[in-house]
């Protein structure tokens, strides 16, 4: 069921175009591979969680063909994506930028992994060492009660 | 009449679940053994209502009763029957029905086969499964009412989404239901145990079983959805770490965490307390995925039934349930006592770290799939967490892990011996790193990083073999002896080597086809070529197609391999469903050995050619065969004598009430 919502949402785009057009496609194959890896990290701002490169939305092709522009016109990939963002906002990264905002989300794997190995080697440890039962309330009255211990 | 009857039915089962709810607990409370033996006959009772209910919609599916909304809305009188039944959960109000039919399911089988429980203990989980069974019917009936009625029934209906009329269908929402509600067990032996105050290895003896359907059944429905977006959505991916997929993958994986501990507090005694916390979060994971996907708060317009009044209703749901569990939790844990020493290196050990990484992964997905909303909802600002976070993340948590695994059931328990364990594992790390270097040096396109892939998978396949080896004793026993013990080996054993044997084949298909995956793109006429891997596609002909409601174009290519010899044929078509004028493409799949040549057909062009594009797939069924030897393992396990729900053998493990005095390891 949750799958259909996720299918529905494809649906409504996937009109039988396809992604990447042969039209679209450079010539020069470096930079139609830079131009398949930049759009694969770009998301479709129409559609639900699908990148540019995977989309058939129209506006996803305005994108694809927009990225192959600037990387003809000898940009790095860095100054295309910014071009992007600029335009777009930040949105339409799929890939979250390093910065303090984000700190948060790409510290969490690392962060989770080692406090719960602390956790675990402190309980470790602790349970190692030899534990001695304290005596409940109950069973301390019924020793002194035993010992005869009168305060 | 009859869908009235269904509506009646179902505020019945409604009433009942109440009643499930609140008198046995009432009856543990007091010790009165009467109230606590209400529980199982209102709980069946319930299921059958429940049954009855869904019965009553089929019905108006199968005869076409366009006097209910919700067939109106999402049946055709020309489907095929088969769409007709299946369109039952094919939309929000059907699907949530069959939501609560599986958790009334469960429930009586928990009844039912619960006769080895403790009464009290019965009585409680009954009555917190009652509890949430409550809560969703109430769902159902004040939100989500799929048996209400149009005043002037139209003519015809409005059709399924032609996306969903597929054998997927069928499958992969029953499956998944199966495992997201089958935790629900879990969840309320969980809540049960805390409200007794008391928990020991037979508990986990008890919940074992139920993890291991849950789970069984999560898996075969993740890879059934996986393998149906693969063929239906037309560009060959089958994972694409979206919400609704996470939302699915969460339970997945701090279920497969639930299963490894369940095993060291049975055998052990130990981290009992992390194991009723994990059976608390699995199932909260469900209800979370639930709560995500029907109040549409990630999956935004698109998402079908997205309704805020639903929305909030689950989100009431999931803190009742969430906060409700975890205050009990953290009101009782402490009381709870801890038992079984072990040294780090020990199969509990590496129990313990499988799920400090599973759990960390569940974690990170988690985070990575609500980050965007908490962003936005302190500083306003709308990020994506998409695919590249989730493979750069998940995957370097994933590795360790997957090394580690042949080690795990090879180590004894208490105290291990790593260097022994490795010798022993000689052979199974020789044959990985083999394939290593032939991947390397005889794979074309093959990297560094996917043949160190390719090495884990096999190193995760031949640690299996070689666990199931050294058990029987082969090499160090006759043939002869060998192969009887082999057969006397316990079921688990060969349960688990069969899901860790999947898990490597899984791992090889996914490695396999993303590192070599082939694509081609091109504009065909008839008679054109393209070459795609070894092979070669010909354009032979378009045809039109009438089917019972869509037309189609059926694009027919002829396959050829290297040397020129013909070997088949292969349709692509594109599809248009009369009824809602929704175009979908089928694409055309050959499987060669356990790769497949993936064919899709795209729009026309101007000068009377179409477009093709093409995949080489290499590998890619043993993604999803993976699964279902992970399945199989799960199955064989549950098969296990001694964990087999009512096996005499139950009978005999008592249960121990363990005061903190009498913990023996204390």
């Amino acid at each position: 069921m949750r799958r259909f919502a996720f299918l529905l949402v494809l649906l409504s785009l996937a009109l039988p175009a396809f992604a990447v057009q042969p039209s679209e496609v450079l010539d020069d194959p470096a930079l139609e591979a830079r131009a398949r890896q930049l759009s694969s990290g770009l998301r479709c701002m129409v559609c639900q969680n699908q990148s540019i490169d995977d989309s058939d939305a129209e506006l996803a092709r305005d994108l694809r063909v927009l990225v192959r522009e600037r990387l003809v016109a000898g940009e790095t990939d860095e100054q295309v994506i910014d071009y992007v963002v600029s335009r777009y906002g930040e949105f339409v990264l799929l890939q979250p930028r390093f910065n303090m905002r984000n700190a948060l989300l790409w510290a969490a794997p690392i962060l989770l992994l080692a406090i719960g190995g602390a956790f675990i080697v402190a309980q470790s440890r602790r349970r190692t060492r030899p534990v001695t039962q304290a005596l409940s309330a109950e069973e301390e009255s019924r020793l002194k009660e035993i010992l005869g211990d009168s305060e | 009449m009859i869908v009235e009857a269904g509506h009646f039915a179902l505020v019945l089962a409604f009433v009942l679940a109440v009643v499930q709810f609140a008198v046995p607990l009432i009856g543990t409370r007091t010790g009165d053994d009467r109230l606590m033996a209400v529980a199982a006959p209102v709980t069946i009772a319930g299921f059958a209502l429940t049954a009855l209910s869904f019965a009553a919609l089929t019905m108006a599916y199968v005869q076409s009763d366009f006097s209910v909304v919700n067939v109106w809305e999402n049946s055709h009188s020309l489907k095929p029957m088969l769409y007709k039944v299946t369109g039952v959960w094919g939309n929000h109000e059907g699907s949530m029905l069959l939501w609560v039919l599986i958790l009334t399911f469960f429930g009586a089988l928990v009844a039912w086969f619960g006769s080895n429980l403790p009464a009290s203990l019965r009585a409680n989980v009954l009555s917190v499964q009652g509890l949430v069974g409550a809560a969703f019917l109430l769902f159902v009936l004040a939100t989500s009412n799929p048996f209400a009625r149009i005043e002037t029934p139209p003519f015809e209906g409005r059709d399924l989404n032609p996306i969903l009329q597929d054998i997927g269908l069928a499958i992969h929402p029953p499956l998944l239901y199966l495992g997201y509600v089958g935790f629900s067990v879990c969840f309320s032996f969980a809540v049960a145990a805390l409200i007794e105050g008391r928990i020991d290895a037979a508990w986990a003896r008890w919940v074992r079983p139920w993890t291991l359907a849950a789970w069984v059944f999560l898996t075969g429905g993740i890879a059934m959805g996986s393998y149906w977006a693969y063929y239906e959505l037309g560009w060959g991916g089958w994972w694409f770490w979206d919400p609704v997929e996470n939302a699915s993958f969460l339970p997945w994986l701090s279920g497969t965490a639930l299963l490894h501990s369940a095993i060291v507090m049975e055998k052990r005694s130990a981290l009992k307390i992390w194991t009723l916390l994990l059976a608390i979060l699995t199932f909260s994971l469900s209800l979370l995925g639930t709560f995500l996907v029907r109040s549409g708060v990630l999956t935004s317009v698109h998402a079908f039934a997205t309704d805020p009044t639903r929305g909030l209703f689950i989100l009431f749901i999931l803190m009742l349930f969430i906060g409700g569990s975890l205050s009990l939790f953290a009101l009782r844990a402490s009381s709870l006592t801890q038992g079984g020493l072990f040294q780090p290196i020990s199969r509990e050990g590496a129990l313990v770290l499988n799920n400090l990484f599973l759990t960390t992964a569940t974690a990170t997905v988690l985070i990575g799939t609500l980050y965007p909303l908490l962003v936005e909802a302190v500083t306003g600002d709308k990020i994506s967490v998409g695919a590249p976070f989730f493979n750069m993340t998940f995957v370097p948590l994933a590795l360790p892990l997957l090394i580690a695994v042949p080690f795990g059931p090879l180590l004894a328990w208490k105290r291990g011996d790593l260097y022994a364990v490795t010798q022993r594992l000689y052979a199974a790390l020789g044959g990985a790193l083999l394939t290593v270097l032939i991947a390397l040096f005889f794979v074309d396109g093959m990297g560094v990083l996917a043949a160190f892939g390719v090495g884990v998978a096999t190193w995760l396949v031949l640690g299996a073999l070689t666990d199931l080896a050294l058990k029987a004793g082969i090499g160090s026993v006759t043939t002869a002896v060998a192969w009887r013990r082999f057969r006397g080996l316990p079921r688990s054993v060969f349960g688990t080597a069969l899901a860790h044997l999947g898990l490597g084949l899984t791992t090889l298909g996914i490695v396999a086809v993303t590192s070599l995956d082939v694509e081609e793109i091109a504009v065909m006429k008839p008679g054109d070529t393209l070459a795609v891997a070894n092979y070669t596609l010909r354009f032979e002909e378009m045809t039109p197609f009438q089917g019972p409601n869509f037309t189609s174009d059926k694009a027919r290519f002829t396959y050829i391999n290297a040397w020129g010899r013909e070997l088949g044929e292969v349709i692509s078509s594109k599809r248009l469903y009369t009824a809602r004028q929704m175009p979908t493409t089928e694409a055309g799949i050959v499987t060669r050995g356990l790769s497949q040549l993936y064919v899709s057909i795209g729009d026309p062009t101007a000068d009377g050619g179409i477009v093709v594009r093409a995949w080489w797939k290499p590998l890619v069924l043993l993604i999803w065969l993976g699964g279902l030897v992970m399945m199989i393992g799960g199955t064989v396990s549950l098969l296990d004598r001694r964990l087999r729900v009512g096996a005499p053998a139950a009978r005999k493990a008592k249960p121990k009430v363990l005061t903190p005095a009498e913990t023996p390891a204390q």
